[in-house]
């Protein structure tokens, strides 16, 4: 399925706990690996923990001073609770459930807020072809060339996600972090994404939490299977969903329950 | 059976319209009193709106006596109240704006916690205190302590003060409507925190942090009692924060004591009344041109 020579874990999840509330756990003891270049899908049904696991890849639970975390991540070998939140974020990116293009800001300011609010200053030229290199990436560039100067809220939500992903790898992440990117689209503009995954993976190693097991199937080289906030199993897409070794992930993917 | 039914449906119907009836009549009641207010302020002060109205200092008794029994306008105008009221406006925006948005801004961020929740009670009760007691204590503050005598700076305390709470609620409510995953979109790009208030919260909630303010505002453009135990009032154009300065709702209290000025109240209240209005309409403005939530 995947011929990129490298597969070393380019994130690698040890031992991970994560509770809302002292005690109860939304994530319980995980412990995977990510590998470098490939999409692993994260499924599960509706409050297994899979986005929980996946935001705290970013550490963007540290927002809510409630939430506690035990357990280690590494990146490329080394811990991101040891490095600055910031240099991590830019490292890691992320792409959310609902297209959130800042809505103060213009397509071409959208695609490098990630410079302009970190304070990172770039030559015109530069940021042009930043612009012009993500959109193309994101295959957006035709779409929006003329109107670059637009809000990127007048954009469908299909471009406007395409928006957010442009924003999220301007910075050049190691990994993109994706949270049902294409649940609140339509099935076009969903198999735009997917194409999208399918040509990004080449550069960035993708994580995508997924409620849909076709998409899953579909587009991902690795999956995990969550249930109550346990990693059920996690393997290669095709052997987990022909072969499951486990009988929840039978069930889920035979739909049963979920 | 069928004609009870078509009956029931008649009776609902007559009781639909005429409570239809009576909601319009509700709304058209409420309505005329601005009418005629507007039209009465209109009608009795347009005479005296002229270029003198807005440049020269309020007219003293002698001269306006002369004036109204020659059945002449009234010479003079407002001058010295709208540089008094523009510049403890100012002043106060000055004071509150950024203390009211800092303030919201703490109390939307921190909204669970008991300190921020002490400080919005705190907010709501200020909003309810009559601005007469804020007069007093401006009074107490800086013309007793600060100025030694009435002031601009005492007025501008004193509506700063007023300013506050409006603009606090105002700033914490557009922040509440602004979807959590702006938020956490900026933080997902390692935004530091004060990056993302200034450069993605305060942006995005321009329209509703301005129509706060403008509302605010003119709120306090008319606002007379703390004034009068503040400002004072000063027959001549002033713009020294130390001394004593007039406001156009201190002008119209002054007009309306004196008898030979009484033409003079209705256009300075005609004045203040659609400036206020003009006010609240630019606010709508701002609020439909920026509005990004």
């Amino acid at each position: 399925m995947n011929n990129t020579p490298q597969s070393d874990p380019v994130l690698d999840i040890r031992n991970l706990f994560i509770a809302y509330e002292p005690e109860r756990y939304a994530v319980k003891d995980v412990s995977a690996s990510v590998k470098r270049n490939r999409i692993t899908a994260i499924m599960g049904p509706s409050g297994c923990g899979k986005s929980t696991l996946l935001r705290a890849m970013n550490r963007l639970h540290e927002l809510y001073p409630n939430i506690q975390t035990k357990g280690d991540i590494l990146l490329e070998g080394q811990s991101i609770f040891s490095m600055s939140v910031i240099e991590l974020r830019r490292r890691v990116g992320m792409v959310f459930q609902r297209p959130n293009p800042f809505p103060n800001m213009t397509i071409y300011e959208n695609v490098v807020a990630g410079f302009s609010l970190n304070d990172i200053r770039l030559k015109k030229n530069q940021r042009d072809e930043i612009v012009e290199n993500a959109l193309r990436n994101v295959a957006l560039w035709d779409e929006v060339k003329e109107s670059l100067f637009r809000k990127g809220t007048f954009l469908s939500g299909g471009q406007q996600q395409r928006l957010c992903v442009a924003r999220a790898i301007a910075f050049n992440p190691d990994v993109l972090l994706l949270d049902e990117p294409t649940s609140a689209l339509d099935p076009v503009a969903t198999s735009k994404i997917e194409d999208l995954l399918g040509e990004l993976k080449k550069k960035y190693t993708l994580v995508l939490v997924t409620h849909n097991m076709s998409q899953a199937a579909r587009i991902s080289d690795e999956s995990m299977f969550m249930y109550l906030g346990e990693l059920v199993e996690s393997g290669p897409t095709g052997t987990l969903f022909t072969t499951p070794k486990d009988p929840r992930t039978e069930a889920y993917l035979t739909g049963k329950f979920g | 059976m069928h004609t009870e039914l078509t009956d029931n449906i008649k009776r609902r119907t007559r009781t639909n319209g005429r409570f239809r009836y009576l909601v319009i009549a509700g709304s058209v009641i409420t309505v005329i009193p601005i009418f005629l207010i507007v039209g009465n302020l209109a009608v009795k002060g347009y005479r005296q709106i002229n270029l003198a109205f807005f440049t020269q200092p309020a007219p003293d008794t002698f001269q306006a006596m002369m004036a109204a029994s020659a059945g002449e306008i009234i010479p003079g105008g407002i001058a010295n109240g709208l540089t008094g009221s523009l510049l403890m406006v100012l002043l106060a925006s000055l004071f509150a704006i950024p203390l009211g948005l800092m303030t919201g801004i703490y109390i939307y961020e921190n909204s669970t916690k008991k300190y921020a929740q002490f400080i919005r009670s705190l907010t709501e009760i200020l909003q309810g205190v009559p601005s007469i007691i804020l007069g007093i204590i401006a009074y107490l503050w800086i013309v007793k302590n600060i100025t030694r005598g009435y002031s601009a700076l005492a007025g501008s305390v004193s509506l700063t003060i007023m300013m506050l709470p409006l603009i606090i609620r105002s700033t914490e409510e557009t922040m509440r409507m602004i979807p959590i995953s702006i938020r956490e979109a900026a933080f997902a790009l390692g935004t530091p925190y004060y990056k993302m208030i200034y450069k993605i919260l305060i942006p995005v909630s321009f329209s509703g942090l301005a129509t706060g303010v403008l509302l605010a505002l003119s709120r306090i453009l008319g606002e007379t009692a703390p004034l009068m135990l503040t400002a004072l009032g000063s027959p001549a154009i002033s713009f020294d924060v130390t001394r004593p300065v007039s406001a156009v709702p201190l002008l119209i209290w002054d007009f309306y004591n004196d008898p030979n000025m009484v033409s003079l109240v209705w256009s300075a209240s005609l004045f203040l009344m659609v400036f206020v209005l003009s006010m609240n309409l630019m606010a709508r403005s701002v609020a439909s041109k920026h509005k990004y939530i």
